[in-house]
């Protein structure tokens, strides 16, 4: 790591101030479980950061009738343990108690692991988002993408975005609210990802001198959701694709549907085309095959990640599975 | 990181100006940053102007109750197993680190050095944390519990009795951290089933190949720590 | 036996008071509770903290080093260059300049201020494609040829006959004979060397050495006679080490050419020679010290050239001590390499089963020296044989022994292969391997091998209720499906020379001193078991310091050879020493010495055990002087042996959606003559299971063509099985008669040579085709199932 200096504000309103406007020269200190390996990778080497674990704004979580507030700053293991979030959405808290490890669920934050960044591993061995070689030609595409991406890939991004709890979010509709100097503002949680054009961009749409507040779920009382992610390990795996998603059910057949897939494109991905392929057909086991085969149609090998897709297209069906309860 | 040193040397400039006026309209007196400057502390930092921005080339505002330290040496006190231990520490040491290299408490140990592997796991207010992803400088007002004290005294825990009834160990470079991880997880799982071990268990990497003798060191913990 | 010669052989099992029991490690307590210190938790007075310069290519010349920024930073005490200009880089992550600084962040500091200018030349880094236009001769040996030979435990009669066949290209001076001798090389290899035509260097571009083509029986004929040919390609990529303790040492100098070092080692007594010879200080000087070792594996013997360096930069910083240890990446780029093997096979049986002939085309690397072929087709001795193996030379880093070096890959290739041609047979593999298991009788057989392995085979297949849970390949429904697979194995496994030193004191008390390592195998526990059980007293009776080069030499902790040495040596030194008192004990139980034996802390008369004194007034009459022997291995009495047999059963779920294999199950039934502790014996079979269940499943070193560099340099993509991932283990330890009376057999390797073929074998059972390489991911398992896709285009 390199040296740093450390401020520790007391109020969101001091953040940005002490954020520099550019990437890479100050970061955002929350649970730290990304980012202190990223400094010591010296892949990101700012020279401050802005410790945020004290600003009592951001932490805690309130009930609405309008929406679930999470503070960006709550943890996965308090998350998975809580009483709405168990009750509201069930599913999420499932999502939550078996990311990365304990260790890691104890530390982590809901907003660090929105803001982590991706474990390409030309990205973490130094080369950059978009991992370059010094002709321009992408590492990615000359070497092994195994792990990469599969949708969204045509360059120059070809990394996965790494959350596995982005992917529920999104499919539960949630949002998050952002603050930097110019006050807060609000998104869809799908369009906080977004696919770089350059190395000057990040994957996330927030400005160096912005931050994760509040993440804002909407009520799902008549919501069926259900994700599946296909790693090999039990534990503590960074698993080839997931999807989650979130059924509206009218009787026996599916109102409308949100399809999230993760790890199989640079942002976690919405697909419309599975979304279609369900709306107002009952679950079966192969309705939801055929669903999983939407969601694949436009996916795109790199040489070797060509299992992936196949992959994808499982997790679809088997969380489309979980959520009607056929599974 | 790119900048040049001149583009630095020009942010500086600017950035001395507004502290200056900052500094005259508020008269709120020192900052610990300010403070640290002048006594030299930060001339430690060594490559500050050359090949990192110092922080001091940022030009920000900054809130007078904004404690802000470093790049330099800052005072850090721990609370380790109920005790106070004070350091100079830079703000980039980690928790592990600190434990290891200032407080001789060499049982958590350091192998990935970024959470993934487990062997640095000790409590922070109770919880399992993997020590080497966390700041010493945060983690000062926690109560952090290593191995060490698990067997103060020289009684051994009925985890690490399970650990060795079992044979839980090879080589033991990962134990204390596995001990540690145990703890933490039969603090919150008293009755675990197996497949809660798989889960729960799951932040912690043996190479010698334990995991038969943890799984039932494990349950042998929990049936001697209920109630306890 | 002649009169004056006690009687060293092992107790018979009614004597028996501790060996073969279950005995707890005696460094347990100090190990869970994080008081037993490690070379990476020595923290000497004063102590500085190196940090190391490395190079991101993989193949370059350093053309100019510049540390002059590095030197100027406050708290940088010393900077030492360890590959000047000029010096060419065969890997990445290789070391360049070593920084000695007050603390690790002012080290890094200095590191990050040295300019290092590179000239990059070509790397290569894929030793997965088949060698294409191979030259037949690839010129004379090179002494890194050599080297890498000895390195990859090339078999001693191979060597002899490259050298015969190839000639050299370097002078065998005195220099060299020197250093052949010290590090204890055959004597049929210095003579060859002595004798080889010296040729001139071939300079050749290609990457690929072909060894000589090797024949068995008629191989031609045997094909034509084969009523079944079963064709299969196999394979295992370069995996790493990854000792959980990274390699590396704290060096510093007690005066001008006295070294003290602390380090990281399995070779405690015997590197301090590596240390004398790259340093220029006699031998003599070096002292080395390690209590506790986090893992080696096979990685650890050498001082290493951190090793040196570390020493170098401590002299330049006044003989401070200076802390080098590895930081994780470079731990598993450079610490540790296992020779990946990738192989072509034919195998020919008549249809009753009968094997008849094999045939291999083979090629793996082991880094910039090449490696040499495994054995195969392994332990099966099929008759006919023709074996063609090419070493890929690459830049993925150099090779280091790996527990039970070559077996596993050639073990994984015969049994996938056999297993391939049972399912082609129609036949369960258990059948086939019973019936042809006279062909695992060794050219010398030292006890029954084929009758144990049938042995083991029924016992393995009972645990794991094989008639029951077997069915012919691919014959699951739904998208899971279950396989069932096998494996057999062998190894040496003699104990190595060992010294030892016991003391008996006046006082009764007990102390013994031996220059060995625990690398957590329970070496201290077996060498207390074995004191202890001979003296007839308690295990916490006698105390142990080993770990240092000062106590007498034992042999490094490598292909299995420890349990012999040291528990024969302590044998013999505690029977040497137990006749010593009986000589003094006598006279008070009015016998003589000869009818005396110690038992339950006393001692007392053969022939009438209530005769008898406690071991505490026996010693009582030692006056004032104590009792002082050393035991040594080999010495008088045949207390051990060597060749052991093993065999493993997998069974595993394979998600055939997915792609994702589970382990249900895995059951190993293993031999080792006499079993010391029976509960480290045992953990030593279950961490072979899973150590293995990881390389078959999770482990790659996965290389970048375009950089030569190693792309999962961490524990998040270098992936290790979890506590969840290894399924149920059942360990079956061969003892009693027919093994005991071999004495103890070293148990680090042999299990660690099956799991990869029987797991292997299983996942082609449950899904019916072969997954052709490892490790096992789920991508790999999809296309093996549908060959549209995945990694198997260019083979």
């Amino acid at each position: 790591m390199r040296p740093f200096e450390y401020a520790s504000p007391k109020s969101k309103e001091q953040v940005s101030a002490l954020l520099a406007a550019r990437w890479g020269e100050t970061e955002v200190l929350a649970g730290g479980t990304d980012l202190l390996s990223l400094m010591k990778d010296e892949v990101t080497a700012p020279s401050r950061l802005v410790n945020i674990k004290g600003i009592q704004d951001l932490h805690g979580v309130s009930n609405s009738a309008a929406s679930l507030r999470i503070g960006a700053l709550a943890t996965l293991a308090e998350l998975s343990n809580n009483a709405e979030v168990k009750r509201q959405y069930p599913d999420l808290a499932l999502a939550l108690g078996d990311a990365a490890s304990p260790q890691i669920r104890n530390m982590a934050t809901l907003g660090g692991n929105l803001c982590q960044r991706p474990r390409c591993w030309y990205f973490r061995n130094g080369h950059g988002l978009l991992a370059k070689a010094k002709d321009g030609k992408s590492l990615v595409l000359a070497g092994d993408n195994r792990y990469h991406a599969i949708l969204g890939n045509q360059g120059p991004a070809y990394f996965v975005s790494p959350s596995t709890i982005a992917p529920v979010l999104i499919a539960y509709g949630a949002k998050v609210r952002l603050l930097g100097p110019a006050g807060a503002r609000e998104l869809p949680l799908e369009k906080f990802f977004v696919i770089p054009q350059s190395e000057e961009e990040r994957e996330h749409d927030l400005k160096p001198n912005e931050i994760v507040t509040d993440i804002l779920i909407p009520p799902a009382s008549h919501t069926h959701a259900g994700h599946y992610e296909v790693r090999q390990k039990e534990a503590f795996d960074w698993p080839y694709a997931t999807a989650a998603v979130a059924l509206v059910m009218s009787g026996q057949n599916v109102q409308s549907a949100r399809v999230v897939l993760g790890h199989v494109a640079p942002v976690p991905w919405l697909s419309e085309e599975a979304a279609q392929a369900i709306t107002g057909k009952t679950i079966t086991p192969e309705t939801a095959d055929r669903v999983g085969l939407a969601a694949v149609e436009k996916a795109k090998s790199l040489g070797r990640n060509t299992q992936k897709i196949q992959m994808a297209r499982v997790a679809v069906k088997r969380a489309i599975l979980k959520a009607g309860g056929v599974a | 990181m790119d900048d040049s040193p001149e583009i630095l040397e020009e942010k500086k400039n600017k950035k001395e100006k507004k502290r200056k006026s900052k500094q005259s309209s508020s008269g709120a007196g020192w900052s610990r940053r300010e403070f640290l400057k002048i006594s030299g502390v930060s001339a430690a930092v060594p490559l500050a102007g050359s090949l990192v921005a110092s922080a001091s080339v940022l030009a920000v505002e900054m809130a007078d109750d904004t404690a802000v330290q470093g790049p330099g040496k800052a005072p850090v006190t721990l609370t380790i197993n109920g005790k106070s231990y004070s350091a100079q520490l830079e703000p980039r040491v980690t928790l592990l680190d600190a434990l290891r290299d200032q407080f001789d408490k060499t049982g958590a140990k350091r192998v990935c050095d970024r959470g993934t592997c487990g062997a640095c796991t000790v409590l922070m207010d109770g919880k399992a944390v993997y020590s080497c992803s966390i700041l010493a400088i945060d983690a000062q007002g926690k109560a952090i519990t290593t191995v060490e004290s698990l067997s103060e005294g020289g009684k051994l825990h009925p985890i690490q009795q399970a650990f060795i009834d079992n044979d839980a160990q090879q080589c033991g470079f990962c134990t204390p951290g596995f001990v540690m991880a145990t703890k933490g997880f039969l603090d919150q799982h008293p009755n675990p089933t197996l497949e809660q071990i798989k889960n729960g268990m799951g932040g912690n990497f043996c190479r010698c190949g334990t995991y038969a003798g943890m799984r039932a060191a494990i349950m042998q913990a929990a049936k001697a720590t209920k109630g306890a | 036996m002649a009169d004056n010669q006690p009687d060293y052989n092992w107790p018979a099992p009614e004597k028996r008071s501790l060996i073969g029991k279950r005995v707890s490690r005696v460094d347990g307590p100090d190990k869970v509770s994080g008081r037993a210190k490690y070379t990476y938790d020595v923290h000497r007075p004063g102590m500085l903290f190196g940090k190391v310069v490395r190079s991101p290519y993989a193949h370059a010349k350093v053309v100019s080093v510049d540390t002059s920024a590095a030197e100027k930073i406050p708290g940088v005490k010393a900077v030492h260059v360890v590959q000047g200009p000029g010096s060419e880089i065969h890997w990445a992550g290789d070391d360049v300049v070593v920084i000695a600084a007050v603390d690790e962040p002012t080290a890094a500091d200095g590191a990050r201020a040295v300019k290092v200018e590179y000239e990059p030349l070509p790397h290569f880094v894929n030793d997965f494609d088949q060698p294409q236009n191979v030259a037949d001769d690839n010129g004379p040996l090179s002494l890194n040829d050599l080297v890498g030979m000895f390195r990859n435990q090339v078999p001693d009669q191979q060597v002899i006959s490259k050298i015969n066949e190839h000639g050299i290209s370097f002078k065998v001076d005195d220099d060299l004979l020197k250093q052949l001798h010290e590090n204890k090389i055959n004597e049929g290899i210095i003579t060859a060397l002595q004798k080889a035509p010296v040729k001139e260097a071939v300079k050749t571009a290609s990457p690929y050495k072909k060894e000589a083509e090797q024949l068995r029986g008629e191989p031609d004929a045997a094909f034509k006679e084969a009523e079944v040919v079963s064709e299969g390609i196999y394979g295992c990529p370069v995996i790493t080490h990854c000792c959980l303790e990274s390699h590396g040492s704290i060096a510093e100098w007690t005066d001008d050419d006295h070294l003290f070092v602390h380090i990281s080692t399995q070779n405690v007594s015997g590197v301090a020679n590596e240390y004398a010879a790259g340093l220029k200080v006699p031998t003599g000087n070096v002292h080395v010290h390690q209590d506790h070792i986090g893992g080696g594996f096979g990685s650890k013997f050498g001082a290493d050239r951190w090793g040196i360096y570390t020493a170098q930069v401590s002299k330049k910083a006044g003989g401070k001590p200076v802390r080098v240890m590895l930081e994780r990446d470079a731990e598993l780029t450079l610490a540790g390499c296992r020779p990946s093997i990738w192989a072509k096979v034919k195998v020919g049986a008549k249809k009753d089963g009968t094997l008849l002939a094999w045939q291999s085309e083979s090629w793996g690397t082991g880094g910039p020296g090449g490696g040499g072929a495994p054995p195969m087709p392994y332990v099966v001795n099929i008759p006919n044989q023709r074996k063609q193996h090419i070493a890929v030379l690459t830049n993925i880093g150099p090779a280091r022994a790996w527990r039970a070096p070559n077996h596993p890959q050639g073990c994984l290739v015969t049994m996938s292969a056999i297993e391939d041609l049972a399912a082609k047979l129609g036949m369960d593999p258990l059948d086939l391997m019973i019936k042809n298991i006279e062909l695992t009788k060794p050219a010398t057989d030292t006890y029954h091998r084929a009758e144990t392995y049938r042995d083991e085979l029924m016992i393995a297949a009972d645990l794991i209720e094989w008639k029951k849970n077997w069915h012919p390949r691919g014959q699951g429904s739904g998208p899971v499906t279950r396989g069932l697979g096998l494996s057999i194995h062998t190894w040496g496994g003699r104990g190595h020379g060992s010294n030892c030193a016991l003391t008996i004191q006046p006082d009764g008390s007990v102390n013994m001193k031996m220059g060995t390592q625990d690398l957590g195998v329970g070496t201290r526990t077996a060498i207390l078991i074995v004191a202890a059980d001979t003296l007839g007293l308690p295990l916490n009776a006698v105390t142990l310091d080993i770990g240092d080069n000062q106590y007498p030499a034992s042999g490094g902790s490598g292909g299995s050879t420890t349990i012999g040495g040291v528990s024969s040596a302590t044998r013999r030194a505690a029977v040497d020493a137990l006749a010593q008192l009986f000589e003094k004990a006598a006279p008070a139980l009015k016998a003589q010495p000869g009818e005396l034996e110690a038992a339950s802390g006393t001692i007392r008369v053969k022939s009438a055990p209530s005769r008898s004194i406690s071991w505490k007034e026996a010693c009582s009459k030692l006056g004032t002087q104590p009792i002082q022997v050393t035991g040594k291995n080999p010495g008088p009495g045949d207390l051990i042996s060597s060749g052991v047999g093993g065999a493993m059963m997998a069974d595993v779920s394979v998600d055939t959606e997915t792609g994702v294999v589970k382990m249900n199950k895995m059951v190993c039934v293993q031999d080792c003559g006499l079993v010391i502790n029976l509960k480290t014996a045992e953990s030593q079979c279950y961490g072979a299971m899973i150590m293995g269940i990881a390389s078959t499943l999770y482990e790659e070193k996965v290389m970048d063509p375009t950089t030569g560099r190693m792309l999962n340099p961490n524990m998040d993509f270098y992936r290790l099985a979890g506590i969840g991932d290894v399924g149920d283990l059942v360990v079956h330890m061969m003892t009693g008669k027919g093994y005991d009376e071999r004495g103890p057999i070293g148990l680090g390797e042999p299990p660690t040579v099956s799991p990869a073929a029987a797991i292997s074998n299983a996942v082609a059972n449950a899904i019916g085709v072969r997954v052709p390489f490892l490790p096992i991911t789920p991508d790999q398992v999809l296309a093996a199932l549908n060959p549209q896709g995945g990694r198997n285009a260019t083979v």
